[in-house]
């Protein structure tokens, strides 16, 4: 009985706030929609019992969110609303729901057959953490470590990108070059 | 579910909720105490003995004043983002062992609301979340100053929850769990973890401060503005849970630091309970203790701490932990 009445109230409040992320012309209640929409949908995960998923969905969107936040502040006065242009709007509805309906086609079609089998049946003793871990590393541990190499790349990446003159290495240069460079830096400060 | 837990659960929960809402603005009279008696002062003195009445003049004064929105702002999410603060603070509560489990009238109480396996994760998860009261306060005010508050606050959460995170990773694997119990009951066999993690145990409680935003690590608020950042355009009770969610959380983490490193309530005992008590009073005390020797660190100084001094201790610390398991 619990385990209804949460579910379905968790469902429509996620429901709710990812519609109000979508069609909300305010920055800030989309991006406020979001956050707790993300963290609403850890409750599933809980009435499941896959606890540990759920608290890592928590932290994981709490963060990400938490960068678009500071995204939404470099680019827009987020106090004021964002005028946006809509183009066919028909096109938008009908792309969206063939997207909604085929998600739930994929999911749902093994469901209805009946031979459906585990894999990786759950492991007597372990609990939910050790299960993911399990899997994670014999199964997934391609994919996982797939990932973690791209996330390096993209890192990598940031780094460059962000950091200013990532072509010189001081390293490299003899004392008169540094000394130059240094010189150059403080003519601009002084003059 | 039967019926006898449904009602354990609530009046732990009702309990809970009374007492650190009570303990929050107790918190405030100590605060003031200890920083008057380190600067030489007196602290409140006028209102009852010893001005403790000063608490409930406090909370008199906060309940009844008008509680303005300014013109400009973000009308429903500056409403919502103290209520944010304060709610998540209690949340993260639910997952931490206040004491041993007692007996009362033949009936078995364990002071935890919900032993779930992966408690300490949940609880850094959700005092996580509480981050988003000021970022969004800030952010809704229509005020400069309360949006480079805001800034503050997403910069200094996203740099320090990598560094709780990896402090907290090298006891969890030697533990093995994640449950804040087993963590407990592994130190009783094994010796109190600060031993042999002392490391973690420093990183873990400098980003407790970050956590929590207390004073060397202010940055959300900050001081050196003289006006109070994201709480700015705040006035009456919503200002008020702002403070309650804070001090809420100063009382969480310092029941969780000795329950990770520091031997949590030790074999059951009542002496065990006590123990904890003041290890708890202990931290907290240490709270205000910096606040009034230490300075607020500059904002670039404490982006630096994080990523070049922290981070890679804790790296490294988790590193010679995982070789040490090892071999």
């Amino acid at each position: 009985m619990f385990e209804a009445v949460a579910f379905y109230l968790f469902a429509f409040l996620t429901i709710t706030m990812f519609y109000i992320t979508v069609t909300t012309s305010q920055a800030l209640y989309a991006l406020s929609a979001l956050a707790a929409g993300m963290i609403f949908i850890s409750a599933f995960f809980f009435i499941l019992g896959a606890d540990f998923l759920g608290a890592v969905q928590i932290i994981v969107y709490t963060g990400a969110v938490m960068a678009l936040y500071a995204f939404g502040m470099m680019f827009f006065d987020t106090t004021r609303e964002v005028h946006e242009n809509h183009g066919n709007k028909y096109i938008v509805v009908g792309l969206a729901t063939l997207a909604a309906v085929l998600v739930v086609v994929i999911f749902a079609a093994p469901m209805v057959s009946t031979n459906m089998q585990a894999f990786y049946p759950m492991t007597e003793g372990a609990g939910n953490t050790e299960m993911v871990g399990m899997v994670l590393f014999t199964k997934y541990l391609v994919p996982f470590e797939v990932a973690a190499f791209m996330l390096l790349v993209a890192m990598v990446a940031g780094i460059v990108l962000a950091g200013k003159k990532m072509d010189l290495s001081l390293t490299l240069m003899n004392a008169e070059e540094i000394q130059a460079i240094e010189d150059e830096k403080n003519k601009k400060v002084l003059s | 579910m039967d019926n006898a837990y449904l009602i354990e659960t609530v009046i732990k929960v009702v309990v809970i909720l009374l007492v650190f809402s009570a303990l929050a603005g107790i918190g405030t009279y100590f605060e003031r105490k200890i920083l008057a008696f380190m600067q030489r002062r007196l602290g409140p003195m006028n209102v009852g003995p010893f001005g403790l009445l000063q608490v409930g003049a406090d909370g008199i004064k906060l309940f009844t004043k008008e509680d303005i929105i300014p013109t400009n702002v973000v009308g429903p999410i500056f409403k919502i983002a103290p209520v944010i603060t304060a709610a998540t603070a209690f949340m993260a509560a639910a997952a931490i062992p206040f004491l041993p489990s007692f007996t009362v009238f033949g009936y078995e109480v364990h002071p935890i609301v919900a032993d779930i396996n992966i408690g300490i994760l949940y609880v850094l998860g959700v005092m996580a979340i509480g981050l988003f009261g000021p970022l969004l306060g800030g952010m809704a005010s229509a005020n400069k100053f309360a949006l480079l508050s805001a800034a503050r606050a997403a910069a200094v959460f996203i740099s320090y929850e990598v560094v709780t995170g990896l402090a907290a990773l090298a006891p969890i694997m030697m533990v093995g769990s994640l449950s804040l119990i087993d963590f407990n009951n592994y130190q009783i066999e094994n010796g109190w973890i600060v031993w042999s993690q002392p490391l973690a145990f420093i990183l873990f409680w400098i980003a407790a401060f970050a956590e929590t935003g207390r004073t060397p690590f202010h940055l959300i608020a900050n001081d050196h503005e003289i006006i109070d950042g994201f709480g700015t355009e705040y006035s009456g009770m919503r200002w008020g849970l702002f403070f309650i969610g804070e001090y809420a959380n100063m009382f969480f983490i310092s029941f969780v630091i000795p329950i990770i490193f520091l031997g949590g309530f030790g074999d059951g005992t009542v002496l065990g309970a006590f123990a904890l008590l003041g290890k708890m009073a202990f931290f907290f005390f240490f709270f205000l203790w910096t606040r009034a020797a230490w300075p607020d660190v500059r904002p670039d100084q404490l982006m630096w701490l994080c990523w070049k001094v922290l981070m890679p201790l804790a790296v490294i610390n988790v590193v010679i932990t995982g070789f040490v398991m090892m071999f």
